[in-house]
């Protein structure tokens, strides 16, 4: 290890690699979830003299989802590297998964030298053509005195306005080339994208008053409130004028799931009453979200008797699905700074009563308060997790319908307590994600919740955790099934299970043999001591919850429905024969 | 419900390096947009190049368009100008047929449209029109029955009328123009950023 870098402003001469890991440094990266290769190894050659931390992946998608975890669990870029061609292609599900989900990281790829671009050079891929529609932006850096320039405006556009993925290729000349390091000179430009709008105090008093004279309100929170920190703002505004809040899955932690103002989750597998209340609002007020289709259902029937105000960042968001009478566009934190002035006092007990009302006359769907029945549903298991862990866990999930019981049954407090690819719905995010947040926040619980799918998809980086001495807790969601797609074919495909039964292997012994110990849960009553076992084992360890095989995810709307059209559950549940 | 489709003119001044006409191209690429007539040259500022774009899009769409070419990077202002008091030109060279007989109808023609004839050979002459694009379709139309061989055209370019600020500039692009002044917001006057263009938006359909 050498020497603390001296932050002093004189140049040195250093080669490309040596800057990188300079400007790392000074980016304040502490670690790197990455994989060599040819063409990023004169890097690697430099790592050795760094003191920034390399976690060495088993594929580079998993480098990426770390990235991205570690990023979402701290709000801090996540740094990823691969060498070019394969390495690069393979990072390409977790950018786009990034992008999707508004996450900062930054993909350095080696490329093959300047020399030889674009003559299909052995691994040589277009990994900047490849990336550009799912990048916030991406360089193509050709010599070592553009390397630090770009990384730090990699940095700087990755994690400002609207955060995303950049990525910065860097070929091998560039690499071992040198030049005077002059980290001052590198400063990121004052590009145009500096938020540099801000809506007029007329638009702000517009905007209060439709509050002020709204009788009917909803807060739609949205995962900006984390992103922007905005979350004490949004309190104060629901509390001022006693507004509902109903959430998106990624807005989940932004606004605590037991102050009396959460309406819960909106959109296909929300709660009934909170899209029956979307519908009924009169004043929709969208805080850091865009509208999904997976929130609003059928867009000409979409809270149709609401006005809409839209606070968002992202001036491309404003009137893209569903036409505001108000966009209030820049920091979401900095507008409720100025709206909470005008905002008045009130109070809407009518308009709660009604929402009251429609709570009452949904379905009940409460399984954790049936009898036990001898059928191990997943809504046990989640909601079992949640008391173990007194709603205190970072949970990170991957995609599929133990994602949607998940956001159902575990009660999430805190921001950036639920990590979860909610754009892109990427199977085999969790495993990976749930690293990079460990490595983000190493004093917290950190808990995978996956399917059987999704865990199978990258459940290669068990021997990360391993090599790392990581303790996070695994808990798949074992139903035999690609759920989600299994309900779909059963709702939408008489049933026809095309592609969806599924094999897995003996998750205990595949846990043991990466010397992690597993358990195998079966029963209601033994959810709980194997959490408790787990929980308290001194590093990770794996439960594979055999779960009910055809249980599918309720309230439901379906793709393209009316938000107020939900497929509820049908009951009497647990009256199903036993012996199914 | 689909839009109705119209010819949309975006001014886009960039930064002059690869790969940015890539970026842009691509915004239109992904929704299923035809690029229609493109014009890319340098400007009065140094490594600062300009884009006239003309895509037959709705009104909706254009919007979500000129909002996304806004945020690449490498994009220093964008405008739609379609709406706007502008001049537009474009050029075009036109090689016709022109037998002995037809020269002279042919020369008639060139002189009622003040186009140019800039190649004149034993059977064909060229002809150089700059103008609108209603001009130019005019004079294909009046050539069309002499014998088109081959035409080529410019992508039009496009300018806005007399001085004035552009709508949707924002501080740091008048920084970049070398105007450093930070524009007061009064209430009622007129608006400045992203939300003057917002004012204006209304999805042409949900």
């Amino acid at each position: 290890m050498n020497e603390p870098s001296s932050h002093s402003a004189a140049p040195r001469k250093l080669t490309g690699a040596e800057i990188i890991w300079e400007c790392l440094e000074r980016l304040g990266v502490e670690h790197v979830f990455g994989y060599p290769g040819g063409a990023i190894l004169p890097t690697y050659d430099a790592l050795t003299k760094s003191r920034v931390h390399h976690v060495l992946v088993r594929h580079e998608q998993g480098a990426t989802h770390m990235a991205d975890g570690y990023a979402r669990a701290s709000g801090r870029v996540g740094v990823a590297l691969a060498t070019s061609g394969p390495g690069a292609t393979n990072m390409v599900t977790g950018i786009a998964t990034a992008m999707m989900d508004s996450s900062p990281i930054v993909c350095i790829t080696g490329q093959v030298g300047s020399a030889v671009l674009g003559s299909d050079a052995f691994q040589e891929t277009d990994i900047t053509g490849i990336t550009l529609p799912i990048t916030k932006h991406n360089y193509l850096v050709t010599r070592a005195d553009e390397i630090a320039i770009s990384l730090r405006e990699a940095f700087h556009i990755a994690a400002s306005d609207r955060p995303g993925p950049v990525l910065v290729d860097i070929t091998k000349d560039a690499q071992l080339g040198s030049c005077e390091f002059d980290w001052d000179a590198a400063a990121p430009r004052a590009h145009r994208q500096v938020p540099d709008f801000f809506p007029a105090p007329a638009k702000l008093d517009e905007a209060a008053a439709l509050i002020n004279e709204s009788q009917r309100p909803v807060i739609l929170a949205g995962h900006g409130i984390m992103l922007s920190g905005a979350g004490e703002e949004v309190r104060r505004l629901a509390e001022t004028a006693d507004i509902p809040v109903a959430l998106t899955l990624l807005g989940l932690g932004a606004f605590p799931a037991s102050h009396a103002l959460n309406l819960g989750m909106m959109g296909m597998h929300g709660e009934a009453w909170v899209n029956q209340a979307i519908q009924e609002s009169d004043l929709l007020i969208a805080l850091g979200m865009r509208f999904d289709d997976r929130v609003t259902g059928k867009l000409n029937t979409y809270a149709q008797k609401a006005k809409k105000i839209h606070v968002e960042i992202d001036r491309a968001e404003i009137n893209k699905n569903v036409h505001v009478d108000v966009p209030l566009i820049g920091d979401l934190r900095e507008i409720l700074h100025r709206l909470l002035p005008l905002v008045k006092a009130n109070r809407h007990s009518e308009w709660w009563s009604q929402v009251h009302v429609s709570k009452q006359d949904s379905a009940v769907r409460d399984i954790q308060n049936l009898p036990d029945s001898g059928h191990l549903y997943a809504a046990h298991v989640i909601n079992d997790l949640w008391r173990e862990t007194k709603g205190d866990a970072v949970i990170v999930t991957d995609v599929g319908q133990h994602q949607m019981w998940e956001a159902q049954y575990y009660h999430h407090e805190k921001p950036r307590s639920l990590i979860t690819s909610g754009g892109l719905g990427t199977m085999g995010f969790a495993l990976p994600a749930a690293i990079g947040a460990k490595f983000a926040r190493p004093e917290a619980e950190v808990w995978v919740v996956a399917g059987d799918g999704g865990f199978q998809m990258t459940m290669a980086e068990l021997a990360t955790i391993v090599q790392e001495k990581l303790n996070v807790k695994i808990a798949i969601i074992n139903n035999g099934y690609l759920g989600m797609v299994r309900q779909w074919q059963e709702f939408f495909y008489e049933g026809r299970y095309a592609g969806t039964p599924l094999l897995s292997p003996d998750y205990v012994k595949l846990a043991e043999a990466y010397g992690i110990p597993g358990l195998m849960v079966t029963e209601r009553s033994q959810v709980v001591p194997a959490l408790h076992t787990s929980r308290f084992h001194a590093g990770a360890a794996l439960i594979d919850f055999r779960v009910e095989q055809e249980d599918s995810v309720y309230p439901m709307v379906p793709a393209g429905a009316d938000l107020h059209a939900m497929i509820r559950r049908p009951t009497p549940l647990v009256e199903r024969p036993t012996d199914d | 419900m689909t839009e109705r489709e119209k010819p949309h003119t975006f001014v886009v001044y960039v930064e002059n390096k690869p790969g940015v006409l890539n970026r842009i191209a691509s915004l239109f690429r992904r929704r299923g947009y035809n690029i229609e007539s493109l014009a890319v040259g340098h400007t009065e500022r140094p490594n600062i190049s300009r884009m006239t774009i003309v895509s037959s899009i709705g009104e909706g769409a254009a919007h979500r368009v000129e909002a996304n070419i806004y945020k690449l990077v490498n994009v220093l202002s964008v405008e739609d100008v379609t709406h706007a008091s502008t001049i537009s030109r474009s050029l075009a060279l036109i090689k016709v047929e022109a037998a002995e007989e037809s020269r002279h109808r042919l020369m008639e023609i060139v002189r009622v449209f003040r186009a140019r004839v800039v190649d004149l050979a034993p059977r064909s002459l060229v002809i150089e029109i700059t103008g609108a694009e209603d001009k130019i379709h005019a004079l294909v139309d009046v050539l069309r029955p002499f014998g088109i061989l081959e035409m080529v055209r410019t992508g039009q370019v496009v300018m806005r009328r007399g001085v004035q600020e552009r709508a949707n500039e924002s501080a740091s692009q008048k920084a970049a123009r070398g105007d450093t002044r930070q524009s007061e917001q009064k209430p009622g006057s007129e608006l400045t950023g992203a939300n003057a263009l917002v004012e204006a938006e209304r999805p042409g359909s949900v």
